[in-house]
């Protein structure tokens, strides 16, 4: 012990320090981790929110074999007769209404159809052909009523369910938030850091040294990249520990998709950082470029659902690019060269935007 | 004002030729955006081991020239060499030697002061220990505190601290003590001597006259883009022709004050202050006797009388006819 005490008093401090080549690479990347580490607001938005929106999601859309159909009876002559033949259907509960009130219940959305009894025993129907359970209901009250006044099937059917995990709305959306995901946090890590650093007259700072300007993009970048695995662990953790979600493909491909997006969003965030002065211009900017991938490229529900002619447009972009890539892999084993079209809009976002970039980019 | 030298053909220039130059620019420019002229042909050079400062007012340049030499500019004309090399060429090897604290740069406050220490290091081939730099700028017991819990003074100490992570030869500080505490500013005046000491030099940019005339063996005085003045602090007041100022107020006010004060012996400037006159002069024991003596004729009664040396301040109050903290 004591010889040792001795042993560091009589070694001298060597003047000067030897750094290799990388060292301000290492450290540059170790220095931005810490940051992350300890910036409450990273953590939270970067790995607590997409977790509780799928968690949120997923359990507000868990879709649940089909329930009960309430309807609606507009009071009139009749209306005690068809309370009296919907008794003995457990999965249509009826109210009996004024004519006025029960269309109102209806128009928001508590019951799914109105019956209003027509005079000679006949009834008409009030639904809502756009309602999926408006129609439903329709359909189920139909059958009763006809069955009950002894409507004859022909053809002997049989019926048995079959779900398997992969066609859920939990199963479509959790890709979707992986992608969504890698496109926020590589806009914002990157975009936002940037200018941050702009403003503070950091960047200049910095480049008043010899620290090798690739280095500092570099470390930029391969922070993105550690994240980005951490983000695809967790959020396919929850989906398969939380909601049994089954991922088909390799997971080697899901993270060089990760890496491959992590770098084209990280590369489209330098270049709508490259000369904004103040952050909040960059919000703004980030947000017009996010925007219309959130609405178009299928993050919450299909594309599908827009015009078919402008689907080849929405695949150009790069979101709906990674979304589909990762929903064919997780979702359908698909493997990495059945994904090539899509890597090559993905990466020809990412090569542009850094050109782009790199050529207008802004140090001070 | 004929007594304080040309800028053109500033004093410094022709004396340092003996000593080897650390910085040396000629008709340097820097107009932004096509109109507005920051720096008009400036003419200065800095020689090794001197601590060197550039004196004037927020808006006179100062910065401009600054981060043109420091590389971090294009100047818009001019030609200038930094420790004997140009910046057009090998940009690199010269920031290993060069040492840099911006004027307010916000370092990463999720940092230690030692993380931030050790980054700045990483970047230089040959650094020098961190804690030893900490230790030099008495931040050592802040080592493990996050920059975004540190005061002014202590952020400051900081900004110079990572200036000097790199062992530099040539140390450039923008406005080092703005906005400091009397005490923040001696422990940084302490730092720059000590570098000086060590053989290193500095170039600074100051707006405090105290500061430039205590801390810079030599200095220029910069005015909208132009040296007014160059040399010594002592030389420049020397130049200036006067050593003494005299301060005189009168109860009730004297009209032609100002007058009695321009025909003392010796007066070499007049310029009227608060309801009072100041005035330069090169001997206090004629000018003193006299100034009383003609104010007891006119029957005026003293309301203040103070006389003090020559400063900087007069130097450059006389030279542009306004105060340097106007602005």
């Amino acid at each position: 012990m004591q010889a040792e005490e001795e042993k560091n008093e009589t070694a001298a401090e060597p003047r000067l320090l030897h750094h290799g080549r990388w060292s301000g690479y290492r450290n540059l990347l170790w220095a931005r981790m810490l940051e992350l580490a300890r910036e409450p607001e990273v953590i939270f938005w970067v790995f607590a929110f997409p977790l509780l929106l799928a968690i949120g999601l997923g359990i507000a859309f868990r879709q649940a074999p089909v329930g009960k159909t309430p309807v609606a009876i507009s009071a009139a002559p009749g209306a005690a007769h068809l309370a009296q033949l919907l008794k003995q259907q457990p999965l249509i509960p009826f109210q009996v209404l004024p004519a006025g009130a029960a269309l109102d219940q209806f128009r928001l959305g508590r019951y799914d159809l109105v019956l209003e009894p027509q005079p000679g025993g006949g009834v008409l129907y009030r639904f809502d052909p756009s309602r999926p359970e408006s129609v439903l209901a329709r359909r189920r009250v139909d059958d009763a009523l006809q069955a009950a006044a002894g409507r004859r099937d022909v053809v002997t059917t049989r019926s048995r369910p079959y779900r398997q995990p992969g066609a859920r709305y939990i199963d479509f959306l959790i890709p979707g938030l992986l992608g969504m995901n890698l496109m926020n946090s590589g806009m914002w890590g990157v975009g936002f850091a940037l200018v941050e650093m702009r403003q503070r007259k950091l960047l200049k700072r910095l480049i008043a040294t010899p620290m090798h300007r690739s280095h500092f993009l570099l470390a930029l970048g391969s922070s993105r990249l550690l994240l980005m695995v951490v983000e695809i662990v967790l959020l396919l953790g929850v989906g398969i520990w939380i909601f049994g979600m089954r991922v088909e493909g390799s997971w080697w491909t899901i993270l060089l998709l990760g890496a491959i997006g992590s770098a084209s969003f990280g590369a489209l965030g330098l270049l709508t950082a490259c000369r904004a002065q103040k952050i909040e211009s960059v919000s703004g900017l980030l947000n017009v470029v996010m925007m219309p991938m959130w609405v178009f490229s299928g993050v919450f529900f299909s594309y599908q659902r827009f015009p078919r002619a402008v689907w080849p447009l929405i695949r150009l972009l790069p979101l709906t690019a990674i979304n589909d890539a990762l929903r064919a892999v997780i979702l359908q084993g698909a493997a990495l060269d059945a994904q090539l079209g899509r890597l090559l809009v993905l990466a020809g976002w990412g090569v542009v935007s850094f050109a782009l970039a790199l050529h207008w980019f802004r140090w001070k | 004002m004929d007594a304080v030298s040309n800028p053109s053909a500033g004093p410094g220039v022709e004396k340092s030729a003996g000593a080897r130059a650390a910085i040396r620019c000629r008709g340097l420019r820097k107009t932004y955006d096509g109109k507005l002229e920051a720096v008009r042909g400036l003419d200065l050079e800095v020689r090794e081991g001197e601590c060197f400062g550039l004196l004037g007012p927020n808006g006179a340049g100062k910065t401009t020239t600054i981060e043109m030499l420091e590389g971090l500019l294009e100047p818009s004309g001019g030609e200038m060499e930094v420790l004997g090399q140009n910046w057009a060429g090998q940009g690199r090897q010269l920031r290993e030697q060069l040492g840099i604290s911006l004027q307010e740069t916000r370092l990463s406050e999720k940092l230690t002061v030692r993380e931030t220490l050790r980054l700045f290091a990483s970047f230089y081939a040959e650094a020098r220990p961190p804690e030893e730099v900490l230790a030099e700028m008495e931040l050592g017991d802040k080592a493990d505190a996050r920059v975004g819990k540190l005061s002014g003074g202590q952020r400051q100490r900081l900004a110079v601290a990572t200036a000097l992570a790199g062992n530099p030869r040539l140390l450039f500080l923008d406005e080092p003590t703005t906005g400091l505490d009397p005490q923040s500013r001696r422990q940084l005046w302490e730092v720059v001597r000590r570098f000086t000491r060590g053989g290193g030099t500095v170039l600074l940019t100051t707006h405090y006259m105290d500061e430039a005339e205590r801390l810079c063996d030599r200095l220029a005085i910069v005015d909208r883009g132009k040296i007014i003045a160059q040399g010594a602090p002592a030389e420049l007041i020397r130049n200036l022709g006067g050593d003494h100022v005299i301060e005189v107020m009168t109860d009730p006010p004297t009209p032609g004050l100002a007058e009695i004060c321009r025909r003392l012996p010796g007066a070499q400037a007049v310029w009227p202050a608060a309801e009072g006159c100041q005035v330069q002069v090169s001997q206090l024991e004629t000018s003193l006797p006299e100034l009383l003596r003609q104010l007891q004729a006119q029957g005026a009664g003293l309301a203040r009388l103070s006389t003090r040396s020559t400063s900087l301040e007069d130097v450059f109050v006389q030279l542009t006819g306004r105060q340097l903290r106007d602005e």
